[in-house]
């Protein structure tokens, strides 16, 4: 999708319009819901200052301008990740009409102590109570008048898949918007001091633009950002606010936010109590595929199945796509580059062949894996996957949550990359992107499976793809070992297995392959044409000279194959189309040994992200970085390379 | 010879029973007598002497369990001996493998404030230069927030706390103590995981991995580093 940063006016209501936000824990419906309501009217942005991203959507509802944002999952509010903290300030700084607490029924309790608190900000609310068919077969009972009245804003249930409950929760977004409820309230003796508080922070001139009982509350669980700006402008209430807390947590011998955190759940039990049933049910097959995906034995083997039928699926699906798709598009156009004609010649064969490429690479390969991605994503075997493989991980310095990415990156590092900010920490998302760009991505499957498979076999295509895997998790286990910090520990939600929604799926693919279709399409295009002109005006000649060190002495190549490996870093699969070019025979056992085309698939494979990932990586990390990880790539590569050539030559 | 004069001959049998009830309840004497080098007769001598004062519940043929008071001070050794160890590896500089010898001279010579200091100055770490869990200290904290505040003489805890990552699958305990990073610790407060609310281990993975957790009605995945760190009770 297009990022781009949002301007406040770009969110801003037109005359008359309405603005709605969506907020509320993350992977409860709030995007399907997004989706349904919103359609194809949507643009993604970032919060300025912040990498959080926004979903924001138009729709016309009963002749009503309706901009609706879809604001990121978040289980508190105080700022302590980004997301809190965008969260926060779009709902004070924008002040939607209404806000659309989105709420899963199954996990009602966890998700109440969210809405406890958008209530303490003093923001209009209505609950959606989503996934109600679920609770339902869980053998949940929810009474929803009942929490209804108890916390004082409509509650309205919903199956958002199915856009059950959609329309009722539109009307009644617009019938309750500017309507605000009263928060619930905490035992007496904190009740009291925050009493003490409010009326320290009306008669301070402190400007926030948060209701005072919010300040107050967030001082006493010692908020990071309201702390600040209240030491800034009143840091007498600060030493205030310090006595009064200690008072209460010798009193109760914890600290004080743990104390309002557990009153607020205190408030919740009762709510429950209140309004749920639970009825026993029996086990259906969903269960028994949960329990035996993360058996000890049985969960193993089944994580390796996966991952090893994602890749399998992808080569054969792939090549078979792959094949019909080149044949129609070569009725039109050329497929092989062609550095014979003239310049300009050149560059437009350069220029049709990176958008062929893009066709009958990207798509074919891309699109299939990462539907299939998306479905174990979806059902919550993914996250069964991460949990079983946790362990493992930690040994990379990342945690089980970064299999994902990673597992990508299979397909096309572009957006895996951009997928890491499923991670909690700068440095794990370094160490992770780092990790995908050393895995082969669809392009280079096409160079091993072309250049290893098609001329040393089939197990000299999996033994690259072994030595890959060991090179990965070397690279990373020493990384982090290097890089400073720590891998923070694994806190992920278990989700109910479900059978995955189409939709769902759809979108995910699709907002997965645009980000392909956005970034690499175009850098495919001009870059084949300028390396193709580059190397029409003899300018390429000196650099396979200035690399032969590398090429011909370290690798035991022809230095001719520096030109690829120029080539390979606009669009890897050139590498395997211009070979026959560059050495002059389509006989490539004729000119080049055995050892010599394993080791240009292994370089291929590692040497240094293509253009498209550098420049997906610099958007995510800035130059510093991204130079570090290339430079990483290409030193992998001429070791590991070597190391081969030389080994095999010794054989 | 008289117990008396052998003060440490009753902690070094009381740390060796803890460490090896670390995910059970019931030791067998051969068991006790293979992990501590020594016959199994002066094994079963020594837990009928343990018995007497107290520290032990002893079933001949069945095995040994620790009493409230027999955890505690196996509880207070093992968690010297480890924090003793992280001292010697992290600050001092010396090789993990080089660590146990001296932590099990210096395990019995120390005060109760000296282990207080000890695991505030590292940081209240989580696990030995080995791998095993350091067990929690004695003072009645829900969190080493509490420690920090307040001086090293606090209220004593009256009751066996656990990291969940001993607890087996199936069982369940009541939150007693977080241990550790206060960032770390918010976010499972957020959760629901406050002092007081009972969790139910619902799986474990394989080769020390996480830990799947219910609590609240929700599911969680904690890594083994923060299952380390959450000490339950069975009440």
């Amino acid at each position: 999708m297009i990022h781009r940063h949002i301007a406040h006016t770009q969110i801003q209501r037109s005359k008359g319009g309405i603005l709605i936000a969506l907020a509320g824990n993350a992977n409860v419906g709030k995007s399907v819901i997004f989706n349904y309501l919103t359609g194809s009217h949507q643009v993604i942005g970032n919060w300025p200052g912040k990498t959080v991203e926004l979903a924001i959507g138009r729709l016309k509802y009963r002749d009503k301008e309706i901009t609706i944002v879809d604001l990121p999952g978040i289980y508190s509010l105080t700022t302590y990740s980004q997301e809190e903290a965008v969260t926060r300030e779009f709902i004070t700084e924008m002040k939607p009409d209404i806000v659309i607490n989105v709420v899963d029924a199954t996990v009602l309790e966890r998700n109440l102590y969210f809405t406890i608190q958008l209530l303490e900000m003093g923001a209009p609310i209505i609950i959606c109570l989503n996934q109600m068919d679920v609770a339902e077969k869980q053998g949940l009972d929810i009474d929803v008048d009942k929490i209804s009245s108890i916390l004082g804003v409509p509650v309205i249930p919903t199956v958002a898949i199915k856009g059950i409950g959609l329309d009722k929760l539109m009307e009644t977004a617009i019938n309750y918007r500017h309507r605000h409820a009263k928060p619930p309230t905490y035992s007496e003796d904190i009740e009291r001091i925050i009493k003490i508080l409010v009326s320290k922070i009306n008669k301070s001139k402190l400007d926030t633009s948060y209701p005072p009982r919010f300040i107050a509350i967030k001082m006493l669980e010692g908020d990071p950002y309201i702390m600040d700006v209240v030491a800034r402008e009143d840091p007498d209430l600060i030493e205030h606010v310090k006595l009064l807390a200690m008072e209460l947590e010798e009193k109760y011998g914890e600290p004080l936010y743990s104390v309002i955190a557990s009153q607020r759940y205190r408030i919740i039990a009762k709510i429950i109590n209140e309004a749920v049933r639970r009825r026993a049910v029996k086990a259906d097959i969903l269960y028994y595929i949960d329990r035996i995906t993360t058996h000890k034995v049985f969960g193993i083997l089944i994580s390796t199945g996966v991952l090893i039928t994602l890749l399998l699926w992808t080569f054969y699906i792939g090549d078979f796509l792959s094949t019909i798709l080149e044949d129609l598009v070569s009725v039109i156009a050329p497929v092989e580059p062609d550095i014979t004609g003239s310049l300009i010649d050149t560059m437009i064969n350069g220029a049709i062949g990176g958008i062929v490429a893009g066709i009958t690479l990207v798509i074919p390969y891309v699109i299939p894996f990462y539907l299939f991605l998306a479905v174990m994503e979806d059902s919550g075997i993914m996250t069964r996957i991460a949990f079983m493989i946790d362990t493992f991980m930690h040994k990379l310095g990342l945690h089980g949550k970064a299999v994902i990415p990673i597992i990508l990156g299979y397909g096309c590092n572009v957006p895996a990359i951009f997928s890491t900010r499923i991670l909690e920490t700068r440095r794990e998302r370094v160490i992770a992107s780092l990790a995908i760009t050393l895995v082969p991505c669809s392009a280079r499957t096409v160079v091993i499976l072309g250049l290893a498979a098609a001329f040393l076999g089939i197990e000299a295509a999996l033994s690259l793809y072994a030595i890959n895997i060991a090179i990965v998790v070397a690279v990373g286990y020493l990384v982090s070992r290097i890089y400073p910090g720590e891998t923070p520990g694994l806190i992920m939600e278990i989700h109910q297995l479900r059978i995955p929604s189409p939709r769902v799926v759809f979108r995910q693919t699709l907002h997965r392959t645009l980000s392909i279709i956005y970034l690499v399409f175009p850098i495919y295009i001009i870059g084949s044409a300028s390396v193709q002109a580059l190397y029409k005006l003899g300018v390429l000649e000196p650099i396979n000279t200035a690399l032969s060190p590398i090429t011909s002495n370290l690798l035991g190549l022809p230095p001719a194959t520096g030109t690829l490996f120029i080539f390979g870093f606009i669009r890897k699969e050139l590498i395997l189309l211009l070979l026959p070019q560059v050495l002059g025979t389509f006989n490539i056992p004729l000119v080049l040994t055995a050892t010599q085309i394993f080791t240009i698939a292994l370089v291929s494979m590692l040497y240094i992200p293509c253009v498209s990932t550098v420049a997906a990586l610099s958007k995510e990390f800035g130059w510093r970085d991204t130079i570090i990880i290339s430079i990483v790539n290409i030193l992998v590569a001429i070791t590991a390379g070597s190391i081969i050539y030389h080994m095999l030559t010794l054989l | 010879m008289s117990m008396k004069h052998r003060p440490n001959s009753i902690e070094e049998y009381l740390e060796a029973i803890y460490k090896l009830s670390e995910g059970k309840r019931d030791i067998k004497t051969t068991e006790l007598a293979e992990f501590m080098g020594i016959k199994p007769s002066s094994v079963t001598e020594m837990l009928k002497k343990l018995a007497e004062l107290g520290y032990v519940e002893y079933l001949p043929y069945k095995g040994v369990r620790l009493t409230g008071k027999g955890e505690r001070l196996g509880r207070r050794i093992t968690r010297r001996h480890r924090l003793y160890e992280i001292f010697l590896w992290k600050i001092l500089g010396k090789k993990p493998d080089d660590v146990h010898e001296e932590a099990c001279k210096a395990e019995h010579g120390v005060s109760d404030e000296t282990d207080i200091l000890l695991c505030r100055f590292l940081g209240a770490p989580s696990r030995c230069p080995h791998g095993s869990i350091v067990p929690a200290c004695d003072l009645k904290v829900s969190t080493c927030e509490d420690c920090e505040t307040v001086g090293t003489n606090m209220v004593k805890r009256d009751d066996e706390v656990r990291p969940i990552a001993w607890l087996n699958e199936g069982s369940s305990g009541v939150i007693k103590f977080i241990r550790g990073d206060s960032r770390v610790l918010r976010r499972l407060i957020d959760l629901g995981l406050t002092p007081g609310t009972r969790i139910h281990i619902l799986r474990k993975a394989p080769l020390n991995g996480p830990v799947e957790i219910l609590v609240r009605g929700s599911r969680l995945a904690l890594g083994s580093d923060i299952a380390a760190n959450i000490f339950v009770s069975d009440v």
